[in-house]
């Protein structure tokens, strides 16, 4: 338990000094909300109608983004080895990871989300609906996204390959994130359901991720 | 004493069973069986598309439908398909990450541009069959959305298999891939009862017998069958391509080693 600790805390140490690039990804959230008002024009009424969607399309953009160093570090100074050999279970360590990597990336575009909710024009009630299910949504993500960085990170691929085998996969996250906020804001719909299966989905990424990022790493590296 | 010899007997039918399986296992006996089979799996596929396409071209038009409800005989078995050759190729990835059998590594690799076209002809199909009957090309209900990221994931799974070129290590990254996107398949098989959708639900397998009429089942099994063997023939054509493929690889990286020495 122990080491898991440690790795974890380790892993954010790293993200979070100079050279992780965590918080880059809070700034590409930033870049991709600010460039949306340029794209459909300044009308704060359609602005407000649309910040669910582009709120989480830019969480959804900025944790892909990221995923990328979930291993690449690792690999290059051949730390991952170690923790490949290491007596923990691998699929802990992969499970540990992750949890680092959502904490120093993942939180941080939660916590900036009632700022963009402000450019977006959206009232507190909806930035705080947002806020929750992003809360509820990214962990499913960063999971999911494990999966991709795994394989990416043993056949030494990343950039495309790696978002064009994890976009599909996170679908289903954006479908009822966007949804559950949709129907906190407007309606008609209750909040509860969507809201629920997105836990559900992240809950499901908890056991898949890990399992299939280990078998991917134990399978790939040599 | 006879006991013993039964179960001496037994240990050794099973062994012949299994390394009779091993044996079709090993690439040239699987080339050797398989360029005997083909012909006759082409035959047949064959005269059952021509049976199906003429039952399907001769069955009465529906009474709601019309003539477009012929487009059900290609849609159906398309659709079948597409999840098929998933799960064909999720097998095949278990036969990868357990028993590490190159073979296993060649179906699953063969399969995926199949599935692909198979998934794109539903997608296109459906969405023909759509504009007349809903007034729309593509709807976003659950069961269009979940087919289109079978689709994605295909094209994700095939531009897997062409990032990198050591067959074996792309296979290992692959497999783990399909595994995952198996996950899909139960989601559009029930997306149709777990949500509203526009599309239809099962009415061929369902509990409480076929919905449909008999003009209409019988055709549609026929066409089933027919695109299954029609995958079946091509899925062993492109497995006898690709071994040949690797084949022809490993002779010039034999031949490129000699010049080097």
């Amino acid at each position: 338990m122990s080491a898991l600790t440690a790795l974890i805390r380790r892993d954010i140490r790293i993200a979070l000094r100079v050279g992780g690039g965590a918080l880059i990804g809070v700034l590409f959230f930033l870049s991709v909300v600010v460039l949306m008002p340029f794209a459909v024009g300044p009308d704060l009424k359609l602005l407000a109608r649309l910040g669910p969607a582009i709120l989480w399309l830019g969480a959804l953009l900025a944790s892909l983004l990221t995923l990328d160093r979930l291993f690449t570090a690792d690999h290059e100074d051949s730390s991952l080895d170690l923790i490949v050999m290491s007596r923990i279970p691998l699929e802990l360590a992969c499970a540990a990871k992750a949890l680092a990597h959502w904490i120093a990336a993942g939180l941080p575009l939660i916590v900036a989300t009632p700022v963009l909710g402000l450019l977006l024009n959206l009232d507190t009630i909806s930035t705080a609906a947002v806020a929750l299910t992003l809360l509820a949504g990214t962990p499913a993500l960063t999971f999911t996204g494990m999966i991709g960085a795994a394989l990416a990170v043993t056949l030494h691929r990343g950039g495309l390959l790696l978002a064009v085998l994890v976009l599909p996969l996170s679908i289903p996250v954006l479908i009822f994130g966007v949804a559950a906020s949709e129907a906190a804001i407007t309606g008609p719909q209750t909040f509860g359901a969507p809201f629920l299966i997105l836990c559900a989905l992240s809950l499901f990424s908890f056991v898949v991720g890990p399992f299939a990022a280990a078998a991917s790493l134990r399978q790939g590296l040599d | 004493m006879s006991i013993a010899r039964n179960a001496v007997h037994d240990y050794q039918d099973a062994r012949t069973l299994t390394m009779s399986l091993i044996d079709l296992a090993n690439p040239t006996k699987f080339l050797a069986l398989t360029a005997r089979v083909l012909p006759w799996l082409a035959a047949i596929t064959a005269i059952l598309l021509a049976i199906g396409l003429y039952q399907s071209a001769t069955a009465p038009d529906d009474y709601q439908q019309g003539a477009t409800v012929k487009i059900m005989f290609i849609h159906v078995p398309n659709a079948w398909l597409s999840m098929f050759v998933w799960g064909v190729m999720s097998a095949a990835s278990l036969g990868t990450l357990v028993w590490r059998h190159p073979l296993a590594d060649v179906a699953a690799k063969s399969a995926a541009p199949i599935g692909a076209a198979f998934t794109f002809l539903a997608l296109v199909t459906g969405s023909l069959w759509g504009r007349p009957m809903w007034g729309t090309y593509w709807e976003w209900d659950a069961r269009l959305t979940s087919v289109l990221i079978l689709f994605l994931m295909y094209l994700g799974l095939m531009a897997l298999w062409r990032a990198v070129e050591d067959p074996s290590r792309a296979a290992r990254a692959a497999a783990v891939l399909t595994l995952v996107g198996a996950i899909n398949l139960p989601i559009i098989k029930f997306s149709v009862d777990w949500w509203n959708t526009l599309h239809q639900p099962a009415s061929v397998l369902r509990i409480g017998g076929s919905t449909l009429d008999r003009a209409f089942l019988i055709p549609l099994l026929v066409m089933a069958v027919a695109f299954t063997l029609l995958f079946l023939t091509l899925h062993l054509a492109a497995m006898r391509n690709e071994i040949l493929r690797r084949r022809v690889r490993s002779l010039q990286m034999l031949q490129a080693n000699s010049r080097a020495a």
